[in-house]
């Protein structure tokens, strides 16, 4: 009686969160493997093919799809390095003992709640404008010009802009490690005569390190899957330049209408970003046994 | 020597701040200036606050229509998130049972999907439903909101099911002693103590759900529709070359996020610390 009176209680308190969750993304996820065995168009009237692994196989002689897995590769380690740089600048920055340094934190943080759509087309005025008006007034043309029409400098400014948005979100992440150390050890080292980057590289760093690994992995896999700010700011352009992984996956299936093709894109996708996440794992979880 | 070297410090910092910041001057400076006084220098004040493109842009992208969209969608989607995700991570720590773990496994595993591997599906299964019940899943508020629920409940559930686990069964023991059912004791003794958590929840599914392009922008197709980052893409794609109307639409949008980071700080700053450390 009182099992069967759990059991009931147990479904009206999860049920509600499952159904959503099942049919929003656990029946989604498991048929867009099943979908990406199949040649299909889209349309719910047209049959679907079935060709087993050959979109898998036919991913390796695309060239736009390769270009666009190098170009995300290229963009998430140039990313992921400028926004984790800056990132620990702003944040051993506001841990000084400065009286700004409240307000700092609020600037340096408020470009991340903002979406990446929008930041996107605030900065294409800038590269488009501001940039090129900078260039013609200082007659430094060679770094002041409108990135967004070459090829190299149209990803660098998808990164520029992206370090922009998700650097006062790492820098969060390195003040609380910078403020999980121990103010005594930092003295100590003062006391014995360390100056301010001694105490930095054999203080301050080692002890950052769990802090390092999560903003390295979550700079990495966010900017892996970027699109926003791809959208807005260059929208794939100079001709097809800086389409990213995600977009090509978009563009594949929306776009050109190859649903089981772009799905075995997409599940690629997938196993990537997945991949990102379990190498962090594996390496917090390493730490932690050898603590 | 100590006290003026801290002074200059503090004065390089904050110049360091404004120059982060110097996008939105410029958004802000060019959204009053007419095309020649734009063209002539970008980065100079505007001679006079004519708020003409202000009030141009509001209505070319239906602000008012699609700020109280975006602000529906997201209260109701984060409302349901906050109860059903709750509720469920209390039943996954309390009941000790294999099915708990591997519903728990599940809802942390699948946090690993980006939203691209599965959109296509999500769509064909949306239709589906529309097809064959009665249910509207497709361009409406409700199949968004259906969807945000699922969405956002791998993540809520793991965070409260993190703050559950530190929570005593002492509490709850006494209640149930007393005759209490297990509604009663969530809603009146456990849900007021995960507020740390709930708010946390709250935040980061309003910067979510607030900013989300790529999923509303498949589910909703209507005009009258639209949150604004839709409203904005497509008055992007409308009014490119007009730049000064543009940059008004773009303040347009980021004053409500800007009003909202100044009023709730706080609790961003700690939400955001929360959920980015676990």
């Amino acid at each position: 009686m009182k099992k069967k009176k759990n059991k009931l209680w147990f479904a009206v308190f999860t049920v509600p969160t499952l159904v959503a969750f099942l049919t929003v993304v656990v029946i989604p996820f498991l048929m867009g493997i099943f979908y990406s065995f199949f040649k299909w168009d889209g349309i719910p009237l047209h049959e679907k093919e079935f060709v087993g692994l050959s979109n898998y196989g036919l991913l390796l002689s695309d060239e736009r799809f390769l270009n666009a897995v190098m170009l995300t590769l290229k963009y998430t380690l140039i990313a992921a390095l400028f926004i984790n740089l800056f990132g620990l600048m702003f944040a051993l920055l506001v841990t000084q003992k400065l009286r700004v340094k409240n307000t700092l934190r609020t600037m340096f943080f408020t470009p991340n709640l903002i979406g990446g759509l929008i930041l996107g087309f605030i900065w294409q005025f800038v590269f488009k404008n501001v940039f090129t008006q900078l260039g013609d007034a200082t007659g430094l043309n060679h770094f002041f010009f409108n990135w967004l029409l070459d090829e190299k400098y149209a990803l660098i400014a998808i990164a520029v802009v992206s370090t922009w948005q998700m650097a006062g979100y790492i820098m969060i992440i390195y003040i609380t490690g910078i403020q999980s150390i121990p103010s005594e050890l930092v003295e100590a080292a003062r006391v014995d005569g360390a100056n301010y980057l001694q105490r930095i590289k054999h203080i301050i760093f080692p002890l950052l390190a769990p802090a390092f690994t999560i903003s390295l992995f979550l700079s990495l896999s966010n900017s892996f899957k970027i699109y926003d700010v791809n959208l807005s700011l260059t929208n794939g352009g100079p001709s097809k330049a800086t389409e990213m992984f995600a977009m090509n996956v978009f563009n594949e299936i929306f776009g050109y209408n190859n649903y089981g093709f772009g799905q075995a894109k997409a599940v690629i996708f997938f196993l990537f970003v997945a991949l990102i996440t379990l190498v962090q794992v594996y390496f917090s979880k390493k730490r932690e046994v050898e603590m | 020597m100590k006290k003026s070297k801290k002074l200059i410090m503090e004065i390089v910092a904050v110049l360091l701040g404004i120059a982060y910041l110097s996008p939105f001057y410029i958004m802000i400076v060019n959204s009053f200036k007419n095309r020649a006084q734009m063209y002539e220098n970008v980065l100079s004040l505007p001679s006079k606050l004519d708020f003409q493109y202000y009030i141009s842009a509001m209505s070319k992208m239906n602000f008012l229509n699609s700020f109280l969209n975006s602000l529906f969608i997201a209260v109701v989607s984060i409302g349901f998130i906050v109860v059903f995700a709750s509720m469920t991570a209390w039943m996954l720590v309390r009941t000790k049972h294999v099915i708990s773990k591997i519903i728990f496994f599940t809802f942390v595993a699948t946090m690993l999907i980006p939203f691209q591997a599965l959109m296509m599906p999500l769509m064909q299964v949306m239709g589906a439903i529309s097809r064959n019940t009665f249910l509207q899943m497709l361009n409406s508020r409700f199949g968004l909101i259906y969807m945000y629920i699922g969405f956002g409940s791998s993540m809520a559930v793991f965070l409260f099911h993190g703050f559950i686990k530190g929570i005593p069964l002492s509490l709850e023991e006494a209640a149930t002693l007393d005759g209490c059912n297990k509604w009663y004791i969530f809603w009146k003794i456990i849900f007021p103590i995960l507020k740390p958590t709930t708010v946390t929840v709250i935040i980061l599914d309003l910067i979510w759900i607030w900013n989300d392009f790529l999923l509303p922008s498949l589910v909703l197709s209507d005009k009258a529709l639209r949150t604004i980052p839709l409203s904005t893409f497509y008055f992007f794609g409308e009014f490119t070359i007009q730049w000064n109307l543009a940059m008004a639409g773009l303040v347009l949008t980021v004053i409500p996020v800007i009003i909202f980071y100044i009023f709730a700080q706080k609790y961003i700053i700690k939400g955001v610390t929360a959920g980015a450390v676990k």
